[in-house]
């Protein structure tokens, strides 16, 4: 291959999250809840030369058929307070939490993010989620009230203002009173907290919809898109191929919307979650990933995650028989507390022809249709397709979703990443030390002047830290293959 | 009713405010310091109503550079969700293995609630009354995970017993939660809950949820008598009074050095300032008081707030720490690992719990 411009890759470390990806069995499996679990993560992740590290977040249990759910890994630390103590024991590594727009109000949740970006001199990021759902509400002082309509509007809204608190201070020190009124938030006062090392703490957006992708052109620094966006089923049936081309498509859709907020391709990266497993050759890789499939669809985890598509009881089927007769509800409520992720119709009906296509029992389907391992090979396979994913805009970069805590990333870590280096798409060393400068973001401009809201997003042209001559090639690249 | 059951263990605390500081070093270094004197715990202050950090972030950043004094962020209850509040504080039990404390507070200004603009200023008692609330929803929460419900079954599957996972369903003037929470419950079952109770309105709710009281008074006679109504109240409420600790809070200025205590100071105590009782003198008049106020029975410890916190909490820990120890009248090291363990207050039972039923060890 000649040398040529490279886009470099981004790298998130996924904490496993509460749902079956965690595969207990492994003796090497740890707590998810220990301090040690998450330093231990974070610190591959930082010796990897990683852009950040990432937390999920739910906001209530789930539940399913009316009781607890208890086939999944559930119970964990609250997300803010895990990355304060984690800035302790990192030095480089971007931290982001996932934090719910819908039950939280903007001045607290400001300075909370304001709070850890200063502790962790520059390394905060937010998720911004959104959630409508009565069952998480009543945990809350505001209920459940919010219209799905409505979910990206107040999220919108909220952004807009925490963006306006944490410009209300000058850049040298002085704090100015600030003014919102809008249709969710009429706030006024002073905020607490100086402006923070990166100005704004990056922003991250999570959600496939229309909308979703919408606020991320409008608001976001990032995109954690689900793997396979765009319509292409995932795993190996969707085939390598078919990922790319969906990534690929989703990719120009997410940064041809930018424009129209007076936004460049680089100021937004796009960042699948992704699986990998490894092996010394291709077949045992396989194996590799499907033994880590088996174990994380137990057959009482094949019958739920097949009546969170039905929505409805299948418990007297046998997971190893083939997949009921009867069609799916839609709009079930028999699973609260999951986050919606597609059309459970739409989903049952490509199972089913998965099914019979293959002739593939109830476990065997939700094995196969549900992998969300999305790069399986040798690491030097690995290596060239997550570089081959990169360079051809399906993607800026992954976030990488561990089977294993807290061991799941340190493979990776020791054999893909020195390989992505040498190949000339991954940094041999931290240049900065912030997260946007990790990222390759602009630092934003002081906006606060008036100390009101203004919309639009910000950009400083004087204000080049961590944004080096690579970036004019980015966007070359980034552009010329847009309709390729 | 007496005001002692007998001169229990003396606790010492400090607070870390430095209000201009946002970086973590300066904390960290203060925690180290008063770790190193074997205080029972740090506090730091917060408020929406002036500059400062968030005091629960800056602790739990604190957590993994210290190892056994407790850490005490005040969370204010007003403006904020109790559920979220719960989850922060139970998290920094977690990342401290069992040294978090929480010091509840209320936001009791009209302009804090504009900026939250959901509510306006409402008095004191009528927020304190929800404090009360929002500590009794926090220690449900807390308790909505029996300690052993994590089972990680092979044979099922399971990696929960749902059975030890409560809903708490609470039902309070102004909020309803239903549970459960997050969270696992933390490593200390309840994190310690303090309550400055100077103030009339907090006493009840003081009396009530708190482990540990603040009393903000000048003289030994005054802080003695709002020991004996908050024990007195306690008991009203079904607690033991034992397992309240009451501490005298004061700020301590220990600038001028030993010869330069106030005149007429000699052990005589604190006067009344704008900023609350201050302590004026020397480190070792400073050990004579809080060894005179423990051995009367006036209160079971002090809360120190260092006027200028670097100096103070230096001559603190190495002159009068180091003076109380040498009297054997404070620990030379930590016995036990938790905050609780160093006040030394039983871990709490689960209220959800089924006693006596057939559950494992
Ligand atoms: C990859 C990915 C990760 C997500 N992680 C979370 C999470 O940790 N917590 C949460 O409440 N929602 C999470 N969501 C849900 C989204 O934020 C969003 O609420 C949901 O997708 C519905 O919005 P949409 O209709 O725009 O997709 C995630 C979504 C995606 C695609």
């Amino acid at each position: 291959m000649t040398v040529r411009s490279r886009k470099e890759i981004h790298l998130a470390a996924h904490f496993p999250g509460v749902d079956n990806t965690t595969v207990r069995a492994d003796p090497r499996s740890r707590s998810q809840i220990d301090l040690s679990s998450f330093e231990h993560l974070a610190r591959t992740a930082e010796r990897g030369l990683f852009d950040f590290f990432f937390l999920a977040e739910g906001l209530r249990p789930r539940e399913h058929k009316d009781r607890i759910h208890d086939l999944d890994v559930v119970g964990r630390p609250e997300s803010l307070t895990v990355l304060g103590a984690l800035a302790g024991v990192t030095e480089r590594l971007g931290l982001a939490a996932t934090v719910n727009a819908t039950f939280n109000e903007p001045y607290e949740l400001a300075r909370r993010f304001a709070t850890l970006d200063h502790l962790s001199g520059g390394r905060a990021g937010w998720n911004v989620v959104t959630s409508s759902d009565a069952f998480t509400g009543e945990n809350f002082r505001r209920g459940g009230f919010l219209d799905r309509a409505e979910r990206y509007t107040r999220a919108a809204e909220f952004v807009e203002v925490a963006r306006t608190l944490w410009d209300s201070w000058t850049p040298d020190g002085v704090s100015r009173p600030f003014a919102h009124r809008g249709r969710h938030f009429d706030i006024a006062g002073e905020f607490t907290v100086p402006r923070s090392p990166q100005g704004h703490p990056v922003v991250i957006q999570a959600g496939d919809s229309g909308e979703g992708r919408e606020f991320a052109a409008a608001t976001a620094d990032v995109v954690f898109s689900g793997w396979g966006s765009g319509g292409c089923p995932p795993g190996r049936h969707g085939t390598r191929y078919g990922s790319l081309e969906a990534g690929r498509a989703f990719y120009a859709d997410v940064k041809r919307r930018l424009a129209k907020y007076g936004r460049e391709p680089g100021d937004l990266k796009i960042m699948p979650g992704v699986g990998v497993v490894l092996g010394d050759t291709a077949a045992e890789a396989q194996e590799r990933a499907t033994e880590i499939r088996r174990q994380q669809v137990s057959p009482q985890n094949a019958i739920l995650a097949l009546e969170q598509i039905w929505g409805v009881d299948l418990s007297a089927y046998d997971p190893d028989g083939p997949l009921p007769e009867i069609d799916p509800v839609a709009d079930s409520v028999i699973t609260q507390g999951r986050t919606r992720r597609g059309d459970t119709v739409v989903i049952a009906e490509k199972w089913r022809a998965l099914s019979k296509e293959k002739g593939l029992s109830i476990r065997e389907t939700v094995i196969e249709a549900g992998a969300r391992q999305s790069f399986i090979g040798t690491p030097d396979a690995v290596a060239a397709e997550l570089e081959e994913f990169v360079r051809r805009d399906a993607a800026d970069g992954f976030i990488l979703l561990p089977h294993l805590t807290p061991g799941g990333l340190d493979e990776f870590v020791d054999r893909v990443v020195p390989l992505l280096q040498e190949r000339g798409v991954f940094r041999t060393e931290y240049r900065g030390s912030t997260l946007r400068s990790h990222l390759g973001l602009e630092r934003p401009e002081d906006r606060g002047r008036s100390g009101r809201s203004t919309s639009g997003h910000p950009s400083n042209p004087d204000d080049r830290r961590g944004r080096g001559a690579r970036c004019g090639e980015r966007r070359r690249v980034v552009s010329g293959r847009e309709e390729a | 009713m007496t005001s002692s059951h007998g001169r229990g263990r003396l606790h010492l605390a400090a607070a870390l405010d430095q209000p201009t500081v946002f970086d973590a070093g300066p904390y960290v270094e203060l925690a180290r310091l008063a770790e190193r004197g074997g205080l029972d715990f740090v506090t730091l202050g917060d408020t929406f109503a002036r500059p400062g950090p968030d005091a629960l972030a800056v602790l739990s950043r604190v957590a993994p550079a210290t190892s056994r004094v407790g850490l005490v962020p005040t969370v204010t209850t007003t403006h904020t969700e109790p559920f979220h509040v719960q989850a922060a504080v139970a998290t920094l039990d977690w990342v401290s293995r069992g040294r978090a404390g929480w010091r509840i507070d209320v936001s009791a200004t009209e302009g804090e609630a504009r900026l939250f603009g959901r509510r306006h200023a409402a008095p004191a008692e009528e927020l304190w009354r929800e404090a009360g609330e929002v500590a009794d929803v926090a220690a449900r929460l807390w308790d909505s995970w029996e300690d052993d419900a994590e089972i990680r079954d092979v044979a099922t599957g399971r990696f929960i017993d749902r059975d030890k996972l409560h809903h708490i369903d609470f039902e309070g003037a102004g909020f309803s939660v239903r549970g459960p929470s997050i969270v696992p419950r933390p490593p200390q079952g309840h994190p310690v809950r303090v309550v400055d109770a100077t103030e009339g309105q907090a006493r009840r709710t003081a009396a009530r949820y708190a482990d540990v009281v603040l009393v903000r008074a000048a003289s030994a006679a005054q802080a003695a008598a709002v020991r004996d109504q908050l024990r007195a109240a306690a008991a009203e409420s079904g607690r033991d009074p034992d397992t309240l600790r009451v501490l005298a809070s004061l700020l301590v200025d220990l600038g001028d050095g030993e010869h330069a205590a106030e005149p007429g100071h000699g052990g005589g105590g604190p006067r009344q300032t704008a900023q609350g009782p201050l302590y004026r003198g020397g480190p070792v008049d400073l050990a004579e008081l809080v060894a005179a106020w423990h051995t009367d029975g006036v209160v079971d410890g002090f809360h120190l707030t260092p006027v200028e916190p670097r100096r103070d909490l230096e001559r603190l820990v190495n002159g009068t720490v180091a003076l109380l120890q040498h009297r054997g009248l404070f620990r030379t090291f930590y016995p036990g690992s938790t905050l609780r363990e160093h006040l030394g207050l039983a871990r709490p039972a689960n209220r959800y719990a089924v006693t006596g039923g057939a559950s494992a060890s």
